[in-house]
């Protein structure tokens, strides 16, 4: 660990490119603003690499620390550091920026500098969010990063873009604000600390423990989105840009599922016990409930809207499956296999969900409707891109050797261990999975070609291709050798489990 | 009263040079102005920076950090009142900047008047902030109300302006009113109108617990009143609405800050004994007010309107503050309760002066964008005013890194330490509310197109560079909140 502030880079290095790529003014500099875009995120992507290289697999504790007083009036702290947990997203969200970057290349014409800038901010604020270790800094990047992501809705967005932009933020902020309420709550308790790890030991009464967890359960499972408060995301993703979608799907759904494992079972271990069944119950209704959902949609991006909340269902399943008490006084530890799979299964759906969004976008850009209707045969005007297309789609169905199915086995072992029936279900997604995306790609992809639209399509071009290639390193690689990623994650998880066994109250 | 009391102190004036010459500034003004043929009244203009300036110079060189009582422990000067008085004079210098151009472009304003009820009612609220005595403070706000009545009603062929005078008038009158009740009350229960003398015989115990009672509850129908909080409110939007943009800036802007000194100077320093007494009161009204407040504003398309109503919750809010001091007889989180709703005041004032500031930057000769339409497609016509609007706006809801964040995180954290989890969560409830119109500000901004006849946003240099840096100044406070805090609870410590 040298002294060098990566976890600083990652985060401002973004921002401040953001800031320079909007100082390019108008519209006439919109290729040195996309010029600029593109080498912001790089670099930004850059500095997190070594993160990964030059991080320590065998311990649990937090990495690359920083910590500066930044508000001493109320002992809030600048304070940074990663773990096995928190570090690959950060990785993720920088190497998704650049995605986003090439991806807006040439469909966005209209105010490129504000658009690039937008999503530059939001990789540094959302980088911000993972490696915080003091709760107000956490926060106040968790707010803040939805700033640039309701004006890239509400700027470049769809037809009814302005409700979606309103639904998005207020939704969100609904939640947060309980979540505030317990920050400071945790704080004048623990008489005047904001540190994430500080609260992390301290006994709380379970009372207390439930408000905590019911109030960060409102935060984060609106973000997550858990059902019944899912409602926004298809909303948002079906009027976001593409780019906003890619976003949206790849990152900032798991900011949800990340709190849980930084704040919710950490802090309220007793009451995550006790509230256990309720978010299994919750979760296996997101899977089967979600699912067929999706099946029904007409819309391809409200049918991957969809999926991505039954994927997102494994993972609050993977993380909510405790075991039976062992000892006393020790509570049921909750399963590494379950754990571990479900960060793999954010992982691996940000590659994919985050791909599929870029497939519609790439049809979209062409036809202009997400219909499928509209669509069929396609794969005879655009091979190539079809190719790719079943690759994604393949691994949104958790087909062997893609990343999806990695995760969502890991998650149907460990629920079988827990409890059959609750495997049982959850299994079911492989069947409905494959059927809406299946049964999608079917009717888009293959048949006869359906109309001119399709008649005059262009097959992808060579940066279109470049996007999807590298999305599909990532997902076949992740799928066909998963070790560099559970690796990191292990001691990490270990250490969690082991820490949310134990009773926190007095 | 003993012999001795009734002699003639000779009164420590250093206390009292920055108002001593404000005072005499004014009055040379006055003469000044009717010598100038000047249509634009520049020389009044730069005249009147210059005292505000001389003001600051003045105020700096007799700060002592100390609490000194002069008249008769009449007038106090302390720290909490050396600071509030010169973010008074910035604020007052800011809102005359912005508003120099919107008063040249309307003959009928464009006197020297304007100038000098705008000093007037500056002396006024730095009597406000240096009283130590329940007639002070009446003479302060009397001084502050009567140059506001006549300065809403400036543009006086306006009908809108003159109902907004006359209601105000006439509601600030029966205000006035109130409060000078209440202290008659107060006298009654105490015998001394001298705050410190009143604190003194609360804590001996010696006041007629009935009579107290009522006066302090005419008191806070005063208060109220000029914070303009529910029920005491219905001026507030009418006002706002009414006025000219640059008067509403000004009520909008300055005035909250002396509002804050004479809560702090009357019920904390006085009355700090009956504190179970008006905190129970204030509750209520701050409850009232972020409810009412926030509603009210979703259903305006007037944008002066809807700060109006947006003015009224952000007072509530502020009051949150004040009443979670003495928690059961324990002062321990006083300083740290009440130095959270300066902070607030202060960065109110700051986020409302820009925001006001911007409906003037975009406002012409006949032509007020004084609707939230008239912001429409702001990004396209200018990106970096639209950027500093923005800010703004989610500086009011209360959106990080922007400083209105830290300004309801600091009142919610004073709030949840003294057990109030309740009251926080209705005002985060009510901040949601608050949420949704500002952002439709941002969404007519970013999101529609600019109407057709859109004008060119033709501002001095000046006037840009100070809208510009009051933006940046929302989000530079926003990230680096640390010195303004400590400085709040530092003033507060050294003058409670």
């Amino acid at each position: 660990m040298s002294g060098t502030p990566l976890l600083s880079y990652a985060i401002w290095v973004p921002i401040l490119a953001g800031l320079i790529v909007l100082a390019t003014g108008s519209d006439r500099n919109a290729p040195l603003a996309r010029m600029l875009a593109l080498l912001g995120s790089l670099a930004g992507l850059l500095v997190t690499i070594p993160l990964y290289t030059g991080f320590d697999v065998t311990t649990p504790a937090m990495q690359f620390v920083e910590l500066s007083p930044w508000i001493p009036r109320f002992n809030i702290n600048y304070s940074l550091g990663v773990d096995g947990i928190s570090m690959l997203f950060l990785i993720l969200n920088s190497f998704i920026t650049v995605i986003v970057v090439l991806a807006g290349w040439q469909v966005i014409s209209s105010r490129v500098a504000q658009y690039n800038a937008a999503f530059l901010i939001m990789s540094g604020l959302l980088n911000g969010i993972f490696a915080s270790l003091d709760a107000m800094l956490f926060y106040v990047f968790f707010e803040a990063s939805l700033i640039p992501l309701y004006l890239i809705i509400g700027v470049w967005g769809g037809p009814r873009r302005v409700y979606a932009a309103f639904k998005f933020f207020l939704f969100t902020l609904m939640g947060s604000l309980l979540f505030l309420i317990s920050l400071i709550y945790l704080f004048v308790q623990s008489g005047g600390s904001f540190s994430i790890l500080d609260w992390h030991k301290m006994p709380i009464p379970m009372v207390a423990q439930m408000w905590i967890f019911l109030a960060s359960l409102i935060a984060f499972a609106v973000k997550v989105p858990m059902w019944p408060v899912h409602t926004w995301l298809p909303d948002a993703h079906v009027e976001a840009p593409t780019g906003g979608s890619i976003v949206l799907a790849a990152i900032a759904l798991k900011l949800g599922a990340y709190g849980f494992l930084r704040f919710s079972l950490p802090i309220a271990p007793d009451a995550a016990h006790e509230l256990s069944g309720l978010m299994v119950a919750l979760s296996l209704i997101a899977i089967v409930y979600i699912g067929l959902v999706a099946l029904v949609q007409e819309d391809m991006k409200k049918l991957v809207a969809y999926s991505s909340i039954a994927h997102m269902g494994f993972v609050t399943l993977g993380f909510f499956m405790f075991g039976a008490p062992t000892e006393a006084g020790a509570l049921g530890a909750g399963s590494v296999l379950g754990v571990e799979g479900a960060l793999m299964q954010m992982v691996s759906h940000g590659f994919v969900a985050g791909a599929m969004f870029y497939c519609i976008g790439v049809m979209y850009d062409r036809v202009h409707s997400r219909k499928i209707a509209d669509y069929g045969g396609v794969v005879n005007t655009m091979p190539k891109f079809a190719a790719f297309f079943m690759l994604f789609a393949m691994a949104n169905a958790a087909l062997p050797a893609t990343s999806g199915f990695v995760g969502e086995f890991m998650i149907i072992m460990a629920a079988v261990k827990f409890n059959f029936w609750v495997g049982f279900t959850a299994a079911t997604t492989l069947i409905v999975g494959a059927a809406y995306t299946l049964w999608m790609y079917k009717r888009v992809v293959f048949g006869a070609v359906a109309n001119h639209h399709v008649a005059e399509l262009t097959d992808i071009n060579g940066r279109e291709f470049l996007i999807l290639a590298l999305l599909a390193v990532c997902a076949l690689g992740m799928g066909l050798y998963p070790l560099p990623f559970t690796e990191v994650m292990h001691s990490s998880v270990n250490e969690l489990l082991r820490h949310i066994a134990v009773s926190k109250i007095l | 009263m003993t012999l001795a009391e009734m002699q003639f102190v000779p009164p420590d004036l250093r206390l009292a040079v920055a108002e001593i010459f404000l005072l005499a500034m004014t009055c040379l003004i006055m003469i000044v102005d009717l010598f100038v043929k000047d249509k634009k009244r520049t020389t009044t203009f730069v005249l009147t920076q210059l005292t505000l300036v001389g003001a600051i110079v003045a105020t700096a060189l007799t700060s002592t950090g100390q609490t000194f009582y002069t008249f008769n422990n009449m007038f106090v000067g302390d720290l909490m009142g050396d600071l509030l008085k010169e973010l008074l004079y910035v604020t007052v210098m800011v809102v005359l900047f912005y508003s120099r151009a919107y008063v040249q472009a309307r003959p009928d304003m464009a006197k020297g008047e304007f100038y000098t009820l705008t000093l007037f009612a500056t002396l006024g609220m730095m009597v406000m902030i240096s009283a130590n005595h329940f007639l002070t403070i009446y003479i302060g706000i009397e001084l502050l109300s009567l140059a506001l009545y006549a300065m809403v009603a400036l543009n006086r062929d306006s009908v809108a302006s003159t109902e907004a005078a006359m209601k105000y008038f006439v509601l600030g009158a029966l205000a006035s009113g109130l409060l000078l009740y209440g202290m008659s009350m107060i006298y009654g229960a105490t015998g001394t109108l001298d705050i410190s003398a009143v604190a003194e015989r609360l804590f001996d115990g010696q006041a007629n617990k009935t009579i107290l009672g009522f006066g302090i509850v005419f008191l806070v129908a005063g208060i109220g009143f000029k914070l303009g909080v529910v029920p005491f409110h219905m001026w507030i939007p009418d006002v706002y609405h009414g006025a000219p943009t640059a008067v509403t800036l000004f009520i909008g802007s300055a005035p909250k800050l002396a509002a804050f000194a004479i809560v702090i100077r009357m019920l904390v320093n006085g009355l700090i004994v009956a504190s179970a007494d008006w905190q129970a009161m204030l509750m209520i009204l701050s409850v009232l007010s972020m409810a009412i407040g926030n509603f009210g504003a979703i259903a305006q398309t007037n944008l002066k309107r809807m700060l109006a109503y947006s003015a009224i919750s952000h007072m509530g809010f502020m009051l949150l503050g004040l009443i979670t001091g003495v928690i059961g007889g324990d002062a321990r989180y006083a300083i740290n309760a009440y130095s959270s709703s300066m902070f607030y005041v202060i960065t109110y004032v700051l986020t409302s002066a820009g925001t006001f500031g911007m409906i003037m930057l975009l406002s012409r000769a006949g032509f007020e964008s004084d609707e939230i339409s008239d912001f429409a497609g702001l990004n396209k016509r200018s990106p970096w005013f639209a950027a500093m609007m923005m800010m703004m706006m989610f500086s009011m809801a209360g959106v990080p890194f922007f400083v209105g964040f830290f300004a309801k995180f600091s009142v919610l954290q004073a709030v949840v330490a003294a057990g109030y989890l309740w009251l926080a969560i209705a005002a985060v409830f009510f901040s949601l509310v608050g949420a949704y119109y500002y952002l439709r500000v941002v969404k007519v901004m970013y999101f529609e197109p600019p109407p057709a006849n859109a004008h060119r946003i033709d501002a001095t240099f000046d006037v840009k560079l100070l809208l510009s840096a009051n933006g940046l100044a929302v989000a530079a406070i926003g990230i680096f909140p640390q010195t303004l805090m400590s400085l709040c609870a530092v003033a507060l410590l050294r003058s409670l």
